[in-house]
Protein backbone atom coordinates (compact mmCIF):
# COMPACT_ATOMS: atom_id res chain seq x y z
CA UNK A 1 0.00 0.00 0.00
CA UNK A 2 2.56 2.52 1.17
CA UNK A 3 4.94 0.70 -1.13
CA UNK A 4 2.96 1.66 -4.34
CA UNK A 5 1.49 5.40 -2.79
CA UNK A 6 5.90 6.20 -2.68
CA UNK A 7 6.14 4.23 -6.41
CA UNK A 8 2.99 6.49 -7.95
CA UNK A 9 4.62 9.80 -6.67
CA UNK A 10 7.80 8.73 -7.94
CA UNK A 11 6.21 7.96 -11.33
CA UNK A 12 4.30 11.57 -11.45
CA UNK A 13 6.72 12.96 -10.07
CA UNK A 14 9.44 12.15 -13.17
CA UNK A 15 6.28 12.21 -15.25
CA UNK A 16 6.23 16.01 -14.79
CA UNK A 17 9.88 16.76 -15.22
CA UNK A 18 10.02 15.20 -18.18
CA UNK A 19 6.93 17.27 -19.47
CA UNK A 20 8.66 20.05 -18.17
CA UNK A 21 11.92 19.04 -20.39
CA UNK A 22 9.61 18.56 -23.56
CA UNK A 23 7.86 21.67 -23.22
CA UNK A 24 10.88 23.69 -22.59
CA UNK A 25 12.16 21.92 -25.99
CA UNK A 26 9.07 22.23 -27.73
CA UNK A 27 8.72 25.93 -27.12
CA UNK A 28 12.33 26.60 -28.22
CA UNK A 29 11.24 24.53 -31.32
CA UNK A 30 8.57 26.56 -32.01
CA UNK A 31 10.82 29.96 -31.69
CA UNK A 32 13.33 28.46 -33.54
CA UNK A 33 11.28 27.41 -36.49
CA UNK A 34 9.25 30.81 -36.10
CA UNK A 35 10.81 32.26 -39.63
CA UNK A 36 8.36 30.15 -41.07
CA UNK A 37 5.47 31.77 -39.66
CA UNK A 38 6.68 35.01 -41.17
CA UNK A 39 7.69 34.16 -44.20
CA UNK A 40 5.08 31.93 -45.28
CA UNK A 41 2.72 34.40 -43.61
CA UNK A 42 -0.59 32.96 -45.53
CA UNK A 43 -0.08 30.03 -43.27
CA UNK A 44 -0.42 32.40 -40.28
CA UNK A 45 -2.95 34.69 -41.75
CA UNK A 46 -5.05 31.47 -42.39
CA UNK A 47 -4.44 30.80 -38.44
CA UNK A 48 -5.11 34.69 -36.92
CA UNK A 49 -8.78 34.34 -39.21
CA UNK A 50 -9.67 31.04 -36.98
CA UNK A 51 -7.50 31.94 -33.15
CA UNK A 52 -8.88 36.26 -33.91
CA UNK A 53 -11.78 36.54 -36.14
CA UNK A 54 -13.62 33.76 -34.86
CA UNK A 55 -13.04 34.64 -31.27
CA UNK A 56 -14.19 38.63 -31.80
CA UNK A 57 -17.96 37.67 -31.24
CA UNK A 58 -17.78 36.25 -27.47
CA UNK A 59 -15.23 39.03 -26.93
CA UNK A 60 -17.36 42.10 -28.06
CA UNK A 61 -20.36 40.88 -26.46
CA UNK A 62 -18.62 40.00 -23.08
CA UNK A 63 -16.99 43.30 -23.15
CA UNK A 64 -19.72 45.28 -23.49
CA UNK A 65 -22.10 43.55 -20.99
CA UNK A 66 -19.02 43.32 -18.47
CA UNK A 67 -18.48 47.52 -19.07
CA UNK A 68 -22.69 47.76 -18.77
CA UNK A 69 -22.25 46.15 -15.29
CA UNK A 70 -19.14 48.07 -14.08
CA UNK A 71 -21.18 51.59 -14.88
CA UNK A 72 -24.09 49.81 -13.05
CA UNK A 73 -22.23 48.48 -10.39
CA UNK A 74 -19.84 51.87 -9.82
CA UNK A 75 -22.22 54.41 -10.17
CA UNK A 76 -23.96 52.69 -6.78
CA UNK A 77 -21.36 52.66 -5.22
CA UNK A 78 -19.99 56.65 -6.43
CA UNK A 79 -23.20 58.01 -5.63
CA UNK A 80 -22.69 56.83 -2.07
CA UNK A 81 -19.94 59.60 -1.86
CA UNK A 82 -21.75 62.07 -4.04
CA UNK A 83 -19.08 61.39 -6.78
CA UNK A 84 -20.43 60.00 -9.60
CA UNK A 85 -18.55 61.84 -12.26
CA UNK A 86 -15.61 59.33 -11.27
CA UNK A 87 -17.26 57.04 -12.74
CA UNK A 88 -15.26 57.34 -16.28
CA UNK A 89 -12.10 56.57 -14.55
CA UNK A 90 -13.09 53.42 -12.44
CA UNK A 91 -14.80 51.91 -15.53
CA UNK A 92 -11.89 52.37 -18.01
CA UNK A 93 -9.32 51.73 -15.35
CA UNK A 94 -10.92 48.79 -14.21
CA UNK A 95 -10.76 47.80 -18.06
CA UNK A 96 -7.59 49.02 -19.50
CA UNK A 97 -5.73 47.52 -16.11
CA UNK A 98 -6.94 44.28 -15.12
CA UNK A 99 -10.58 42.95 -16.86
CA UNK A 100 -9.82 43.39 -20.33
CA UNK A 101 -6.46 41.56 -20.48
CA UNK A 102 -7.64 38.64 -17.96
CA UNK A 103 -11.29 38.46 -19.01
CA UNK A 104 -10.08 38.37 -22.55
CA UNK A 105 -7.19 35.86 -21.79
CA UNK A 106 -9.99 33.69 -20.21
CA UNK A 107 -12.24 33.65 -23.12
CA UNK A 108 -9.30 33.46 -25.20
CA UNK A 109 -8.29 30.41 -23.56
CA UNK A 110 -11.82 28.59 -23.71
CA UNK A 111 -12.50 29.90 -27.32
CA UNK A 112 -8.98 29.56 -29.03
CA UNK A 113 -6.77 27.78 -26.90
CA UNK A 114 -9.27 24.38 -26.73
CA UNK A 115 -9.35 24.55 -30.37
CA UNK A 116 -5.89 24.35 -31.05
CA UNK A 117 -5.39 21.38 -28.87
CA UNK A 118 -8.48 19.87 -30.12
CA UNK A 119 -7.03 20.48 -33.71
CA UNK A 120 -3.80 19.17 -33.33
CA UNK A 121 -4.41 16.70 -30.90
CA UNK A 122 -6.70 15.07 -33.66
CA UNK A 123 -4.20 15.68 -36.39
CA UNK A 124 -1.87 13.73 -34.41
CA UNK A 125 -4.82 10.98 -33.69
CA UNK A 126 -5.17 10.35 -37.63
CA UNK A 127 -1.45 10.64 -37.96
CA UNK A 128 -1.15 13.77 -40.04
CA UNK A 129 1.86 15.00 -38.39
CA UNK A 130 3.73 11.38 -38.97
CA UNK A 131 2.63 11.98 -42.22
CA UNK A 132 3.89 15.17 -42.79
CA UNK A 133 7.11 13.95 -41.22
CA UNK A 134 7.76 10.98 -43.46
CA UNK A 135 7.54 13.81 -46.68
CA UNK A 136 10.02 15.78 -44.73
CA UNK A 137 7.90 18.66 -43.77
CA UNK A 138 8.25 19.61 -39.79
CA UNK A 139 5.36 20.15 -38.67
CA UNK A 140 6.63 22.28 -35.72
CA UNK A 141 7.45 24.58 -38.78
CA UNK A 142 4.31 24.13 -40.51
CA UNK A 143 1.97 23.38 -37.90
CA UNK A 144 2.81 24.83 -34.70
CA UNK A 145 4.78 27.79 -35.16
CA UNK A 146 2.02 29.95 -37.53
CA UNK A 147 -0.72 29.03 -34.98
CA UNK A 148 1.86 29.94 -32.31
CA UNK A 149 2.49 33.60 -33.92
CA UNK A 150 -1.22 34.24 -34.61
CA UNK A 151 -2.25 33.60 -31.00
CA UNK A 152 0.39 35.99 -29.98
CA UNK A 153 -0.60 39.12 -32.54
CA UNK A 154 -4.89 38.65 -31.74
CA UNK A 155 -4.26 38.66 -28.28
CA UNK A 156 -3.54 42.12 -27.39
CA UNK A 157 -5.61 43.05 -30.42
CA UNK A 158 -8.75 40.86 -28.92
CA UNK A 159 -7.65 42.57 -25.27
CA UNK A 160 -7.76 46.43 -26.97
CA UNK A 161 -11.58 45.54 -28.55
CA UNK A 162 -12.84 44.15 -25.20
CA UNK A 163 -11.40 47.42 -23.14
CA UNK A 164 -12.51 49.49 -26.22
CA UNK A 165 -15.98 47.72 -26.17
CA UNK A 166 -16.35 47.55 -22.40
CA UNK A 167 -15.69 51.27 -21.98
CA UNK A 168 -18.58 52.16 -24.62
CA UNK A 169 -20.66 49.67 -22.45
CA UNK A 170 -19.93 51.94 -19.68
CA UNK A 171 -20.82 55.01 -21.23
CA UNK A 172 -24.03 53.78 -22.21
CA UNK A 173 -25.36 52.72 -18.89
CA UNK A 174 -23.52 55.70 -16.76
CA UNK A 175 -24.28 58.28 -18.96
CA UNK A 176 -26.91 57.42 -21.49
CA UNK A 177 -28.97 55.45 -19.04
CA UNK A 178 -27.99 57.17 -15.89
CA UNK A 179 -27.54 60.57 -16.66
CA UNK A 180 -23.95 61.17 -15.77
CA UNK A 181 -22.52 64.38 -16.90
CA UNK A 182 -20.61 63.21 -20.37
CA UNK A 183 -18.12 66.13 -20.67
CA UNK A 184 -16.88 65.11 -16.41
CA UNK A 185 -17.32 61.24 -17.43
CA UNK A 186 -14.42 61.93 -20.27
CA UNK A 187 -12.84 64.44 -18.75
CA UNK A 188 -12.41 62.67 -15.46
CA UNK A 189 -11.40 59.48 -17.64
CA UNK A 190 -8.41 61.20 -19.60
CA UNK A 191 -7.37 62.65 -16.86
CA UNK A 192 -6.51 59.27 -14.62
CA UNK A 193 -6.30 56.97 -17.30
CA UNK A 194 -2.25 57.35 -17.82
CA UNK A 195 -0.45 55.67 -21.84
CA UNK A 196 2.10 54.64 -20.56
CA UNK A 197 1.26 53.21 -16.83
CA UNK A 198 -2.25 52.00 -18.20
CA UNK A 199 -2.96 51.36 -21.25
CA UNK A 200 0.86 50.24 -22.92
CA UNK A 201 0.86 47.68 -19.79
CA UNK A 202 -2.43 46.27 -19.83
CA UNK A 203 -1.41 45.61 -24.14
CA UNK A 204 1.74 44.27 -22.39
CA UNK A 205 0.15 41.82 -20.30
CA UNK A 206 -1.87 40.52 -23.02
CA UNK A 207 1.19 39.63 -25.24
CA UNK A 208 2.48 37.88 -22.24
CA UNK A 209 -0.93 36.21 -22.28
CA UNK A 210 -1.35 35.53 -25.44
CA UNK A 211 2.13 33.73 -25.40
CA UNK A 212 1.14 31.55 -22.39
CA UNK A 213 -2.14 30.50 -23.55
CA UNK A 214 -0.89 29.70 -27.09
CA UNK A 215 2.25 27.85 -25.93
CA UNK A 216 0.20 25.66 -23.31
CA UNK A 217 -2.80 25.05 -26.15
CA UNK A 218 0.04 24.23 -28.50
CA UNK A 219 2.02 21.79 -26.06
CA UNK A 220 -1.30 20.39 -24.61
CA UNK A 221 -2.62 19.38 -28.50
CA UNK A 222 1.19 18.26 -29.64
CA UNK A 223 1.52 16.20 -26.01
CA UNK A 224 -1.74 14.19 -25.96
CA UNK A 225 -2.36 10.54 -26.17
CA UNK A 226 -3.53 9.73 -30.03
CA UNK A 227 -7.16 8.49 -28.83
CA UNK A 228 -10.33 10.36 -27.98
CA UNK A 229 -10.48 10.32 -24.52
CA UNK A 230 -6.62 11.46 -24.57
CA UNK A 231 -7.55 14.55 -26.98
CA UNK A 232 -10.46 15.03 -24.58
CA UNK A 233 -8.62 15.38 -21.71
CA UNK A 234 -5.59 17.41 -23.63
CA UNK A 235 -8.92 20.29 -24.24
CA UNK A 236 -9.75 19.99 -21.02
CA UNK A 237 -6.57 20.58 -19.35
CA UNK A 238 -5.41 23.47 -21.81
CA UNK A 239 -8.31 25.36 -20.11
CA UNK A 240 -7.35 24.53 -17.05
CA UNK A 241 -4.01 25.11 -17.02
CA UNK A 242 -3.80 28.32 -19.43
CA UNK A 243 -6.96 29.50 -17.20
CA UNK A 244 -4.77 29.42 -13.84
CA UNK A 245 -1.62 30.44 -15.53
CA UNK A 246 -2.79 33.89 -16.85
CA UNK A 247 -4.23 34.68 -13.53
CA UNK A 248 -1.09 33.61 -11.90
CA UNK A 249 1.03 35.94 -14.51
CA UNK A 250 -1.60 38.74 -14.36
CA UNK A 251 -0.19 38.58 -10.15
CA UNK A 252 3.07 38.90 -11.11
CA UNK A 253 2.84 41.41 -13.74
CA UNK A 254 0.53 43.67 -11.74
CA UNK A 255 2.88 43.35 -8.96
CA UNK A 256 6.08 44.46 -10.72
CA UNK A 257 4.38 47.33 -13.18
CA UNK A 258 1.63 49.06 -10.33
CA UNK A 259 4.34 48.61 -7.53
CA UNK A 260 5.70 52.44 -7.90
CA UNK A 261 2.02 53.72 -8.46
CA UNK A 262 0.48 52.87 -5.17
CA UNK B 1 -13.43 29.09 -47.43
CA UNK B 2 -11.95 31.32 -50.53
CA UNK B 3 -8.50 32.92 -49.32
CA UNK B 4 -9.27 36.60 -50.26
CA UNK B 5 -12.43 36.13 -48.45
CA UNK B 6 -10.50 34.96 -45.44
CA UNK B 7 -8.09 37.82 -45.80
CA UNK B 8 -10.33 40.38 -45.84
CA UNK B 9 -11.75 38.98 -42.31
CA UNK B 10 -8.30 38.86 -40.78
CA UNK B 11 -7.76 42.31 -42.40
CA UNK B 12 -10.93 44.30 -40.95
CA UNK B 13 -10.19 42.16 -37.58
CA UNK B 14 -6.46 43.66 -37.50
CA UNK B 15 -7.72 47.16 -38.40
CA UNK B 16 -10.35 46.92 -35.62
CA UNK B 17 -7.64 46.21 -33.07
CA UNK B 18 -5.55 48.78 -33.83
CA UNK B 19 -8.71 51.43 -33.80
CA UNK B 20 -9.22 49.93 -30.58
CA UNK B 21 -5.96 50.55 -29.47
CA UNK B 22 -6.01 54.20 -30.73
CA UNK B 23 -9.26 54.47 -29.12
CA UNK B 24 -7.78 53.56 -25.97
CA UNK B 25 -4.61 56.03 -25.99
CA UNK B 26 -6.29 59.00 -27.66
CA UNK B 27 -10.09 58.73 -26.31
CA UNK B 28 -9.55 57.12 -22.95
CA UNK B 29 -5.64 57.32 -21.62
CA UNK B 30 -4.17 61.05 -21.28
CA UNK B 31 -1.48 60.69 -24.37
CA UNK B 32 -3.27 63.66 -25.69
CA UNK B 33 -2.17 65.44 -22.96
CA UNK B 34 1.67 66.24 -22.38
CA UNK B 35 4.27 63.81 -24.06
CA UNK B 36 7.40 63.03 -22.21
CA UNK B 37 9.24 64.37 -25.98
CA UNK B 38 8.88 68.07 -25.98
CA UNK B 39 9.37 69.24 -22.12
CA UNK B 40 12.21 70.91 -19.86
CA UNK B 41 13.36 69.78 -16.48
CA UNK B 42 13.18 72.15 -13.44
CA UNK B 43 13.89 71.05 -9.83
CA UNK B 44 11.94 72.18 -6.77
CA UNK B 45 12.76 71.91 -3.11
CA UNK B 46 10.24 71.13 -0.40
CA UNK B 47 10.22 70.47 3.23
CA UNK B 48 7.57 67.64 3.01
CA UNK B 49 5.79 66.41 0.03
CA UNK B 50 2.85 64.89 1.57
CA UNK B 51 1.03 62.14 -0.58
CA UNK B 52 2.66 63.91 -3.84
CA UNK B 53 3.27 60.94 -6.15
CA UNK B 54 5.45 60.92 -9.71
CA UNK B 55 3.59 61.30 -12.93
CA UNK B 56 1.09 64.10 -10.99
CA UNK B 57 0.12 66.91 -12.91
CA UNK B 58 1.72 70.27 -12.66
CA UNK B 59 -0.88 73.04 -13.34
CA UNK B 60 -0.50 77.01 -13.96
CA UNK B 61 -3.86 78.85 -13.65
CA UNK B 62 -5.86 75.63 -13.62
CA UNK B 63 -4.45 73.73 -16.62
CA UNK B 64 -2.40 71.33 -16.76
CA UNK B 65 1.70 72.47 -17.93
CA UNK B 66 3.61 69.44 -16.97
CA UNK B 67 4.14 66.39 -15.11
CA UNK B 68 5.75 65.22 -11.88
CA UNK B 69 8.78 63.91 -12.63
CA UNK B 70 11.21 61.92 -10.09
CA UNK B 71 10.98 62.61 -6.18
CA UNK B 72 14.43 61.91 -3.92
CA UNK B 73 15.55 62.36 -1.11
CA UNK B 74 18.33 64.83 -0.89
CA UNK B 75 20.93 63.74 1.54
CA UNK B 76 22.72 66.98 2.47
CA UNK B 77 19.90 69.91 2.34
CA UNK B 78 17.57 66.90 4.10
CA UNK B 79 14.41 68.13 1.37
CA UNK B 80 12.75 66.20 -1.28
CA UNK B 81 13.51 67.44 -4.61
CA UNK B 82 11.08 66.94 -6.71
CA UNK B 83 11.39 67.45 -10.82
CA UNK B 84 9.15 69.15 -12.84
CA UNK B 85 8.37 68.03 -16.38
CA UNK B 86 7.23 71.19 -17.85
CA UNK B 87 5.96 71.26 -21.41
CA UNK B 88 8.24 73.28 -23.66
CA UNK B 89 4.91 75.04 -25.07
CA UNK B 90 4.96 77.37 -21.57
CA UNK B 91 7.53 79.89 -20.24
CA UNK B 92 7.51 80.41 -17.04
CA UNK B 93 9.27 83.43 -15.32
CA UNK B 94 12.85 82.65 -12.74
CA UNK B 95 10.93 83.96 -9.52
CA UNK B 96 7.83 81.59 -10.09
CA UNK B 97 6.58 80.07 -7.40
CA UNK B 98 5.92 76.45 -6.85
CA UNK B 99 2.73 74.92 -3.91
CA UNK B 100 1.69 71.36 -3.38
CA UNK B 101 -1.98 71.54 -3.33
CA UNK B 102 -4.55 69.14 -3.35
CA UNK B 103 -7.69 68.90 -5.92
CA UNK B 104 -11.11 69.16 -4.06
CA UNK B 105 -10.94 68.12 -0.38
CA UNK B 106 -9.64 64.41 -0.46
CA UNK B 107 -8.37 64.58 -3.93
CA UNK B 108 -5.30 63.64 -5.18
CA UNK B 109 -2.08 66.04 -4.75
CA UNK B 110 -0.52 68.14 -7.58
CA UNK B 111 1.99 70.98 -7.63
CA UNK B 112 0.61 74.88 -8.44
CA UNK B 113 2.94 76.55 -10.44
CA UNK B 114 2.51 80.74 -10.04
CA UNK B 115 3.92 82.87 -12.33
CA UNK B 116 6.54 85.56 -11.13
CA UNK B 117 7.36 88.88 -12.72
CA UNK B 118 11.18 88.11 -13.37
CA UNK B 119 11.86 88.67 -17.30
CA UNK B 120 14.20 86.05 -17.46
CA UNK B 121 12.34 82.78 -17.72
CA UNK B 122 13.20 79.09 -16.01
CA UNK B 123 15.30 76.75 -18.69
CA UNK B 124 16.24 73.58 -18.21
CA UNK B 125 17.33 72.13 -15.26
CA UNK B 126 16.91 75.29 -13.30
CA UNK B 127 15.56 75.52 -9.57
CA UNK B 128 12.01 77.04 -8.30
CA UNK B 129 13.61 78.97 -5.41
CA UNK B 130 9.93 79.60 -3.68
CA UNK B 131 8.20 76.88 -3.07
CA UNK B 132 5.30 76.03 -0.56
CA UNK B 133 4.54 72.57 1.13
CA UNK B 134 2.07 70.01 1.34
CA UNK B 135 -0.26 71.07 4.16
CA UNK B 136 -0.34 68.03 6.40
CA UNK B 137 -3.40 68.02 8.03
CA UNK B 138 -2.43 66.90 11.73
CA UNK B 139 0.28 70.23 11.87
CA UNK B 140 -2.86 72.04 11.17
CA UNK B 141 -4.93 70.44 13.60
CA UNK B 142 -2.02 70.67 15.77
CA UNK B 143 -1.39 74.55 15.10
CA UNK B 144 -5.01 74.88 15.47
CA UNK B 145 -5.27 73.38 19.16
CA UNK B 146 -2.14 75.18 20.36
CA UNK B 147 -3.81 78.53 19.12
CA UNK B 148 -6.74 78.04 21.07
CA UNK B 149 -4.93 76.71 24.37
CA UNK B 150 -3.03 79.91 24.23
CA UNK B 151 -6.53 82.60 23.97
CA UNK B 152 -7.79 80.74 26.87
CA UNK B 153 -4.18 80.74 28.71
CA UNK B 154 -4.22 83.08 31.88
CA UNK B 155 -2.17 86.74 31.00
Amino acid sequence: MLRQAIENLGARTIDAVWRIGFATRFFAATLLHSGTAFRRFGLTVRELYFTGVLSLIIILVSGLFVGMVLGLQGYETLQTYGSEEALGILVALSLVRELGPVVAALLFASRAGSAITAEIGLMKATEQLSAMEMMAVDPIARVVAPRFWAGVISMPLLAALFSAMGVFGGYLVGVQLIGVDEGAFWSQMQSAVDFEQDILNGVIKSVVFGVAITAIALFEGYDAPPTAEGVSRATTRTVVTSSLAVLALDFVLTAFMFRGSN
Amino acid sequence: MNKTVLDLWVGLFVIAGIVALLFLALKVGSMSAVSASDTYEVVARFDNVGGLKPRAPVKSAGVVVGRVGEIRFDNESYEAAVTLRLDKRYAFPKDSSAAIMTSGLLGEQYIGLEAGGDSATLKDKDRIAITQDAVVLENLIGHFLYGKAQEGAPQ
